[in-house]
């Protein structure tokens, strides 16, 4: 099979491939970060989640989960709810549709990447 | 015979894409197993739930009013099948409203763990039948559904596994308890505890 100069297969769709950090290129930087990966795919099979769900699946810290909630909240990919259950606050999340389609682009991309490599 | 090219290194991409493609692989099983992780939440129905909460309510009413055991045991038999058709359409409608396999990973995983000891609850009943102990059988079927909850949910949300200890709980009541009190604690069993966890899931996992 050709590749081109840069050893990659000529696919129109790796036509944006970059020297991007890490080796992994042109890549949705919001959701590529593992744990907003993580908080995004639990979202795409739950309609809600609150908070603590996510935490306990995500095994992490109350600190690291409202940060990169805020980042995915930021670039619209969740859209954040709070209220009350009594006298506690309850915060839930749901995943946007622009942050599903964000999920099914890294899926593509990461397809398109397997199939390049395994093409050559 | 081709020359080589005058470059002394491989380009950078020619080494790092078996790299690339693990990680790619990496990334995608990632998200395959949060999917599924996550997916265990709304595996189970809980308006199903509520409906077989109703049909045990009923069948406690109908079975308290049966003059022999074994006619008491059939009503409470035919609950049990009507509640697993209950149950399986309701796992099916969920999880295609959920665009979700029903037998997904966690699917399976909890059915193995909750069908085990509803096994064991079901050749109990026939020996406790055979032996005419009739009224240890409330008790036997709610300790053993609690465990089968307890067990298949032990990594689901919180709630899943604090139902199954309640009923574990009642299970265990009704087993030191007057035998004419069995239908009563069924009813609060099947019926009461099924329809309160049912609406709370239904409400805060989308059915």
């Amino acid at each position: 099979m050709r590749t081109d100069r840069r050893g990659l297969p000529r696919k129109a769709s790796l036509g944006r491939i970059g020297a991007a950090e890490g080796g992994m290129p042109d890549l949705d930087r919001v959701i590529h970060e593992r744990l907003r990966l993580g908080i995004v795919s639990a979202l795409a099979v739950n309609e809600w989640l609150t908070f603590n769900e996510l935490k306990h699946l995500m095994r992490t810290t109350d600190g690291n989960l409202s940060v990169h909630a805020r980042k995915l909240e930021e670039a619209s990919y969740v859209e954040c709810h709070k209220s009350f259950e009594g006298r506690l606050p309850k915060t839930r999340f749901r995943l946007t549709a622009t942050g599903r389609r964000a999920l099914e682009r890294y899926l593509h991309h990461m397809e398109a990447l397997i199939r390049a490599t395994r093409a050559r | 015979m081709v020359m080589r090219s005058v470059s002394p290194l491989p380009p950078p991409e020619q080494t790092r894409s078996p790299e690339l493609q693990a990680r790619a692989f990496e990334n995608l099983g990632y998200i395959r197993r949060t999917m599924e992780e996550a997916g265990s939440f709304t595996a189970i129905s809980g308006w199903a739930q509520v409906a077989i909460g109703v049909t045990a309510l009923g069948a406690a009413w109908l079975a308290h009013r049966q003059p022999t055991p074994s006619s008491w045991l059939t009503v409470w038999v035919g609950a049990l099948a009507v509640s697993i058709v209950i149950a399986t359409l309701g796992m099916v409608r969920k999880a295609r409203a959920a665009g979700a396999p029903v037998f997904a990973g966690p699917a399976r995983r909890f059915a193995m763990s909750f069908l085990l000891p509803l096994a064991a609850g079901g050749l109990l009943t026939i020996a406790l039948d055979r032996a005419g102990l009739h009224g240890i059988l409330p008790g036997t079927w709610l300790l053993l559904f609690g465990t089968a909850v307890a067990c298949g949910g032990a990594f689901s949300v919180r709630i899943v596994p604090v139902m199954g200890m309640c009923f574990m709980a009642l299970g265990a009541l009704a087993l030191f308890a007057d035998p004419a009190w069995g239908d009563a604690i069924l009813a609060l069993g099947f019926g009461a505890l099924l329809i309160g966890f049912g609406v709370k899931i239904a409400r805060r996992y989308g059915g």
